[in-house]
């Protein structure tokens, strides 16, 4: 998890192979004797570039997986690596901070990542251009909408510079129009800044959408039941067809999952 | 918005120049188009601000009012002679007696000898009430060893220090400055302490993603998220620091220390002029009104509405 000044983020993956290295990976809380396990053996790797979307039902611990991966919590046992260190994360609600401009929450992100304050208002400014959202800087979070401020969450995450980007249902409190305008940004600006996605959602026809890879998750305890290759070209919709056929596999395979839930 | 032009794809009205790309730039100009529509349905529409005529009419026309009232209610009981001249006199000899002051040169130096104190001592508070609350607010040892005394100082009427203060310090500026740093360093680490209870932990987790932890966390996280309790907590610090200041002058007398607005009003005790009395605790409220109004309610309006938590008040 260390950095050296010579080595970019970037370098360390290409070397490493991985963008993100999940092995044997569980996770347990409670108290000793009465604990209960919510990740269950968990491998998963997330290459260079690569999109992956973890999918399952509630009670799978995709969310408690991608705060182990973005270190804010510590696995019972396996390990995690992430070369380059710090992951990038992006949460359901936007948390951006109230007090900053929709500017100066990235530019916070940018001087944290120790950039030199001479450059930061111009790297800000360049990321709310990736996002679309060029006359923002000034803007308080309170005037954006739902769709804008998640925007300004992605720059943010951006802004760390990341080689990794971890996404918790990021849009699930969207309504189905942004969301599906969101999807089309995201996918955009994942192909044009190369940066590893590995998105959690309980949203099928979402997962096959955007990712290259969709890892299903079994739920209580959180096993990775099985992985589909997405290989419909970019730029997908959410109502093509061969999104809606691989959408009912996945949903009959999950389905299937919840079902063994009730057998008891 | 009649047009004669036929159909176009486009959603934000702007023409783009033709480009070699045209499928993929094409699809993404449509998305930009789409966006940009989006963010102007969804944006919440900027109300547009009152007139200053109308704030000033509806904020001043209300207090000025109820002030002209009570002062017809004061001359009518004045009048009536429901008790002696001596107990209660007019408004119009209340006004001659601050006039007196204000004409022997003593008026501003009885204010500005409590106003002095009472901001050196609020300073002081803030310096000493702010690490100490931060301290409460973020250490579990801390805030179970002393979190429940400080709330109980709070309730303490600080007047109960006052001949503690005096046997330890005498009678000197020390003496003040201990009653009111009683009085107001418990406010002011208390208000700290449950404006960082009330921190959604979500920017903490937020805060640590993007790397500011330990003092970059609580300077550009944890401080400014804490702000608005914090200065709810500062408001009524400057509130119980005036009122331990003036617990503080009316009992302790001596040529060596000024003479504050406390003084003033035991003077007129003294003296039996009412008049003298009633001046003093008007001049104390007009300056608890005055610094509320010129300090604490712009600096609280304009952290709320910078955050979006004022609408229009």
């Amino acid at each position: 998890m260390s950095t050296t000044l010579l080595s970019t983020p970037a370098d360390e993956q290409v070397e490493a192979g991985y963008a993100a290295r999940i092995s044997h990976v569980s996770k347990s809380f409670g108290k000793a004797g009465r604990q209960q396990l919510v990740l269950d053996d968990i491998s998963v790797d997330v290459a260079p570039g690569e999109f992956v979307t973890l999918l399952g039902a509630s009670g799978c611990g995709k969310s408690t997986l991608l705060n182990l991966v973005a270190g804010l919590d510590k696995p019972t046992s396996g390990t995690i690596d992430v070369p380059g260190g710090r992951a990038a994360l992006m949460f359901q609600e936007h948390a951006l901070f109230p007090w900053l401009t929709a500017g100066r929450n990235i530019e916070l992100a940018l001087k944290m990542r120790g950039l030199p304050k001479s450059e930061r208002r111009q790297e800000a400014e360049r990321l709310l251009e990736l996002v679309r959202l060029g006359g923002a800087h000034g803007k308080r979070v309170h005037e954006l909408s739902g769709g804008m401020r998640q925007r300004v969450a992605l720059a943010r995450a951006l802004a760390q510079d990341s080689r990794l980007l971890l996404m918790d249902e990021p849009f699930a409190a969207l309504d189905a129009i942004t969301r599906d305008v969101l999807h089309e940004e995201l996918t955009r600006v994942w192909s044009e800044t190369k940066v590893s996605v590995l998105f959690v959602t309980h949203n099928v026809r979402e997962a096959v959408r955007l990712a290259q890879r969709v890892v299903l998750l079994s739920s209580r305890p959180g096993r990775v039941a099985r992985e589909w290759r997405v290989d419909i070209p970019q730029p997908r919709r959410i109502e093509d067809a061969a999104v809606a056929n691989l959408s009912i596999e996945i949903t009959e395979q999950l389905r299937g999952e919840i079902r063994r839930h009730g057998q008891h | 918005m009649a047009s004669t032009e036929t159909t176009k794809p486009s959603g934000a009205g702007r023409e783009e120049p033709p480009s070699e790309d045209s499928t993929e730039q094409r699809s993404g100009n449509d998305l930009a188009g789409l966006e940009a529509g989006l963010d102007a349905l969804e944006s919440p529409t900027t109300a547009t601000r009152t007139p200053f005529g109308r704030v000033l009419l509806g904020k001043a026309v209300p207090p000025l009012v109820a002030v002209a009232l009570v002062i017809v209610l004061w001359q009518l009981a004045y009048s009536l002679n429901l008790k002696e001249d001596y107990q209660l006199p007019s408004p119009l000899q209340v006004g001659d007696a601050i006039r007196d002051l204000w004409l022997k040169g003593t008026l501003l130096d009885f204010v500005w000898t409590s106003v002095s104190r009472g901001l050196l001592g609020f300073v002081v508070a803030i310096a000493i009430g702010t690490p100490l609350g931060l301290l409460v607010a973020k250490v579990r040892f801390v805030r179970a060893a002393i979190g429940p005394i400080l709330t109980g100082l709070q309730s303490l009427p600080s007047v109960a220090w006052v001949p503690a203060a005096i046997i330890w310090f005498g009678l000197t500026d020390s003496m003040i400055y201990a009653v009111v740093l009683l009085g107001a360093v418990p406010s002011i680490a208390n208000g700290l302490v449950s404006g960082v209870d009330q921190v959604p932990p979500l920017y903490l987790r937020a805060g640590r993603v993007i790397g500011a932890t330990g003092f970059a966390g609580v300077r550009h996280v944890l401080l400014p998220a804490a702000l608005p309790g914090y200065l709810a907590g500062l408001k009524q610090g400057w509130a119980f620091s005036w009122r331990s200041l003036m617990a503080a002058e009316i009992i302790a007398h001596s040529p060596d220390l000024g003479a504050g607005l406390g003084q003033l009003l035991e003077n007129g005790r003294t003296y039996q002029d009412m008049s003298m009395v009633l001046s003093a605790i008007l001049l104390i409220l007009v300056v608890g009104i005055a610094i509320d109004l010129l300090v604490f309610a712009p600096l609280e309006r304009r952290v709320l509405r910078s955050r979006g938590l004022l609408v229009n008040r």
